[in-house]
Parts: C-alpha cells; structure tokens; sequence
C-alpha cells in the first residue's frame, strides 16, 4: 500500500474542508492555505522520490481490484504534474496572502483554491476516464466561482464565455465516454487500452478519437477552441489568472497527451496529424492575437495560448525525442508563465494599471523587479541559458530529425515573436519614462513591507526554479526522458494497473 | 427501444445546439440544459437496453444468472447527472448575475473582454 499516491488529493480536500470550517476566522484561513500547500508540495516531492524508486505506482480505491474499482496511479508524468501543481498552489498561496482583498476573503477564496488544486491533482492521479471527468468538473466548479470573485462587469462577460464553452466541452468529453464505454465495456484506462486494439470498428474508434481531441482541445486552448481563454484570463484577480494560467489549461495538455499515448494509438497518422496541424495553428494564432494587445495579462493570455502549441507539437511528432521536449516544455511553461502572471500583479499593484500605455519607469525605481521579469520572459522567449531555451531547443530539434520543416518553422517564427511580445513590455512597463501622472487618478498607497514580501517571495522561488532548469538541466532532462519512455510505452502502464489480469486476457 | 432513444437524443443534441447559437444568454442556458440531458440519456442507453432483469445475485450463487441490466451506465447517468445539476445552477444564478451588471440579455452586447 502506498498512500503517497492519493496524499496529493486528500490534502487539498482536507484543508479546504478545514478552511470551510474556519468560514470567519480569515488569519486561520490563512495559515491553513500556506500549511496546506506547503504540504502538497513536500508530498508531492516524496511521490516522486518512490516513483523513482518503484516504478508506477498503484492505488486501488476501496481495494476493488482493477478493473472494476476507480486506480490512482502515478507514473513519471503524472508524479511531475502534481508536483508543479504543489509549486505553483504554494507560489499562489504564499502570493495571495497580499494581494487578496477581505471581500474575496468573505467569498470563500482560499476553500476554492483548495478545491481547485483538489481537482487538478486528481486528474493527474487518476487511472479511470469517468473519475478524471469527475476531477475536471471538480477543477471547474472551483475556477468558476474563482472568475467571478468579486463580480465586476468584465468577470461576468468573460465568465459567461468561460463557463459556456468549458461546459460544451464537458458535454462532450462525457458523450465521447459514454459511446467509449458502449464499445468497450469498461472504464478503466489501461484496460480500455487493451479492448480498444480488439474492436474491430475502427472507424468508430477514430470519431472517438477526434471527440476527446475536440474535448481536451477547449479545455487546453488549442486552435481552433482557444477564444474562451483570452476573453477571460485577464479578468480575475490577478493570483488567480496566475493559478489558472499555470494550471488550468495545462490538464487539458496532460489529458491529450494521456489519452493519446496511451489510448487512441491505433492510427497515428491520422489522429496525430490532426494534433500537428492544430499545433502549428495554435502556436501562429496565439502569438499573432499576442502582437496586437497592449494590455499586460491578455498579452500573457494569448501567449499562454501560442505555448500550449509547442507542447501539443511534442505530442504530435510522437517521436521519443518529441515526447521528452512536451514533457520538458509543461514543466518548463507552468513555472514561467505563473511568474509572469504574478509580476504583473506587483505591477499592477505599483502603478495601479495593466494598461501599457499607463506604465512605464519601473526599471528606474524598482531595478530588481525588472530584473526578476527579465528571467521568465526571456525564458518564455527561449533566450539561453534559461529553462525555454532547452524546451523549445529539444521540440525544434525533434521537428527537425522527424522531417516536419513547416510546423519547425512555425516553431521558430513564433519564438521571435515571444521575443517581439516580451521584449515590448519590457520596453512599455520597465524602460520609457513614467507617463505623465493622471490627474482623476487617486494616489496609490504604497505597499508595506510584509505586503512586499509575501508578492516577492514567490517570484523569486519560482525564478530560482527557472534558472535552476536551465543551467542543471540534466537532471531535469533525464527525468523528463525516463517519463517520454513509460508515456511511449504503454504496456508498463497496463501491466502496472491491470497487475496478473494481464496474463489471463486472450 | 434502442433506435427510438438514439432518435430522441438525436433530437436533444440538434435543439440544444440551436439554442446555443442564439444571442440571448438565457436560450444560451436552455441549449447547455439540454445538452447536458442528451449526454446523459445517450450514457444511460450505451450499454443497450434490458428490460426487468436487475443485475441482483441469486442466494447461493457468485454471479448473477442469464442476461442482466448493465448496472455500470446506470450508476454514471446518476453521477453526471448530479454535476450537471450543480454546475447547471452555477450557470443560472451567474447568467442572473450578468443581466444586473451588464443590463443585457444579448451576447452581442458583451464583447469588451474580447480582443
């Protein structure tokens, strides 16, 4: 028995029931938030530790032996999942206790971060395609009611979008599990992988297969279902953007790269030429919509955008090599683009806009704030020594050895396009000089010591992070190519959930 | 009975997408209802239809004898049923919501967020 295995979910489950008791009492609520994640993160990290040690781990919920009761199982890929899940939970934790205001408090902001990391750990750990359902619903209920913390008319308009279209895609990933199940007869992952090769219509197995595409497209943002994530990320308060711009979309990408690793593998030149079109088109459009905003987080969205483009291109080359640069490039992503958020946040904080053109100076008074973005946005861009350089470095050069020069020079477009995005906000916020003092505008108090510490301490962890991916990336890189050969080899995972009924299976 | 249900869900998908298509938020809540009830219906009719035979083990046997209902779909169905429910409700009370702010029940009206 290995309870690490279901740890990562019990926490945040267990503190957000905790902080629903404290409802009043927000100091607790508080305390429970950084405890909580805190924990998440050190179990998260023992996880890992007897992952690499053991192998796939194994949980059968209420001892039902697969394949009829729900698995947790925790491969490579997932174990890295819920472990930037306890990063970022705790990054946003820590962050939050500055910025969140006594009204979002009054809300029920902590419980539902609690509820939503919940979610999100559970659909990294699960083995059954109902549960992992479940899980999404979880994640969503929780960044629902988080959108609209304190409803203002931007949240409700972009809340509208969100809930709409993440609901259609619910719907239909519920449909494609119901008509999955008429034709196979089970629900758990690894024993779907196995029938699936036996169904003889495969025609049907590839409309399946195109609707849990459709499905994990909407919730990863991948062209052509991306619109809701730029009419809405921007709209929330801003440690929230940053929790659901680390997390959120990136279930969507570790579902598509589950599913279709280890699942739908029949006919990859048909399947996985579909996820490399929407790759190149996702990283373009992304970048593209990003060129023309001058407005800090919806520049950040739409990039948001354009990167789960050179995951999703990890996926769809299906090359070892390609699998090894989808995996580096999530850890490599959620840990930059959740700082990114976060720093817009202190500048929003400092000069009371997100407008570009309201901004400006911030490199004459705070030097080292602008020193703290230059590392994940030119991270972001690819610039080395940094973590994005060896993540786009590795996708590229897998584009290359597969022969897919087009989307390869997508690839590369789009990265000096990232460089054009970030290099302009550099120029906007940090370098021209402060725009002339606005006279209807209130002055802003500045911000206390503590206040500054609880904003800082995050984003200077999360860019030592950064820096420490790139310049020791080997171990990084080794963990994320041991996690490639157990996603392109899915008779481990099989084996590792289904146990002795393997052997018995005709 | 399984070609009539197939009909009938049919119809749910297609009325639930027109209602989609439409400008009003609240038609646009309509659609996501339906469409919620035609996932579930097609779930419930997945594993095929049986008629009065519960999936019940007789005393002294391990298994259940001869052809019985699917009791896994049926266990699903109430599942997404009960999520469909609550989050459902979310989106009534946040459309209420939106009409109070935006003083609108049009999508057209609703486009400063998007770029």
């Amino acid at each position: 028995m290995s309870p690490e295995v279901a740890l990562p979910i019990f926490i945040p489950l267990l503190s957000g029931a905790l902080s629903l008791l404290f409802w009043r009492l927000h100091t607790v609520q508080r305390f429970i938030a950084v405890v909580g994640t805190g924990s998440l993160l050190v179990t998260s990290l023992w996880l890992l530790s007897s992952v690499d040690e053991h192998g796939i781990l194994v949980m059968q919920m209420g001892n039902w032996e697969a394949p009829f009761g729900i698995s947790l199982v925790a491969d490579l890929f997932a174990t890295i999942m819920v472990i930037l899940t306890g990063i970022i939970g705790f990054s946003v934790a820590l962050y939050s206790l500055a910025t969140t205001s006594r009204g979002h408090e009054a809300f029920g902001y902590f419980p539902l971060m609690h509820l939503l990391l919940a979610g999100v750990a559970g659909a990294f750990l699960t083995g059954d395609i109902f549960n992992l359902y479940v899980w999404f619903e979880v994640m969503l209920v929780a960044s629902f009611a988080l959108l609209i913390l304190g409803s203002e008319k931007a949240q409700m308009e972009g809340a509208i979008k969100y809930v709409t279209l993440n609901l259609l895609s619910s719907v239909i990933f519920l449909t494609a599990v119901g008509l999955l199940y008429g034709l196979v007869g089970t629900l758990n992952m690894a024993d779907i992988a196995q029938r699936l090769g036996q169904v003889e219509d495969n025609g049907m197995v590839d409309v399946l297969a195109v609707m849990f595409m459709v499905a994990f497209g909407i919730k990863a943002a991948a062209f052509p279902l991306f619109f809701w994530l730029p009419a809405s990320y921007h709209t929330p308060p801003v440690a929230v953007s940053a929790l659901f711009a680390g997390l959120l979309t990136k279930v969507g990408v570790y579902a598509l790269f589950r599913i279709f690793t280890l699942i739908f593998t029949q006919s990859p030149g048909y399947t996985h030429e579909i996820l490399l079109w929407g790759a190149g088109m996702t990283m373009l459009s992304g970048v593209l919509g990003a060129t023309a905003q001058f407005e800090f987080r919806r520049i950040l969205s739409f990039h948001i955008v354009s990167q789960i483009g050179y995951m999703i291109l990890g996926l769809a080359l299906y090359t070892p090599l390609a699998v090894l640069g989808g995996v580096f490039y999530i850890l490599h992503h959620i840990i930059v683009k959740a700082n990114l958020f976060l720093i817009s946040g202190v500048v929003h904080r400092l000069c009371g806009s997100y407008e570009l053109k309201r901004l400006g100076g911030l490199y004459r008074s705070h030097p080292w704030l602008a020193v703290l973005f230059l590392i994940p946005a030119l991270s972001l861009a690819g610039m080395p020594p940094l973590s994005g350089f060896f993540a786009k470095f590795i996708v590229i050069r897998a584009g290359i050895e597969a022969e897919a020069y087009g989307v390869t020079l997508i690839a590369l477009l789009v990265g000096l396009l990232t460089l054009y995005s970030m290099v302009k906000i550099w120029a906007e916020v940090f370098w021209k000089a402060p725009p002339e003092p606005d006279e209807d505008k209130p002055e802003l108090a500045s911000p206390g010591q503590r206040e500054l510490w609880q904003m800082y301490l995050p984003i200077v962890g999360l860019a030592l992070c950064t820096l420490f991916i790139g310049l020791n990336g080997q171990p990084i890189y080794a963990l994320a190519e041991s996690s490639a050969e157990q996603l392109l080899d899915p008779s481990r995972y099989i084996e590792a959930v289904m146990g002795d009924a393997t052997k018995e299976a005709p | 009975m399984e070609p009539l249900m197939a009909v009938a869900i049919g119809i749910l998908y297609a009325a639930a997408i027109y209602m989609m298509l439409r400008r009003s938020i609240v038609k646009l809540v309509i659609g996501l209802m339906l469409l919620s009830n035609a996932a579930n219906l097609l779930i419930f009719t997945s594993a095929g239809l049986t008629r009065g035979a519960p999936p019940l083990v007789p005393t002294g046997l391990t298994a259940p004898a001869g052809q019985v209902a699917d009791p896994l779909p049926q266990a699903l169905v109430l599942t997404a049923i009960v999520i469909a429910f609550g989050v459902l409700s979310f989106a009534v009370v946040l459309i209420r919501r939106a009409y109070e702010i935006v003083k609108a029940d049009d999508l057209d009206r609703m486009k400063d967020t998007d770029t």
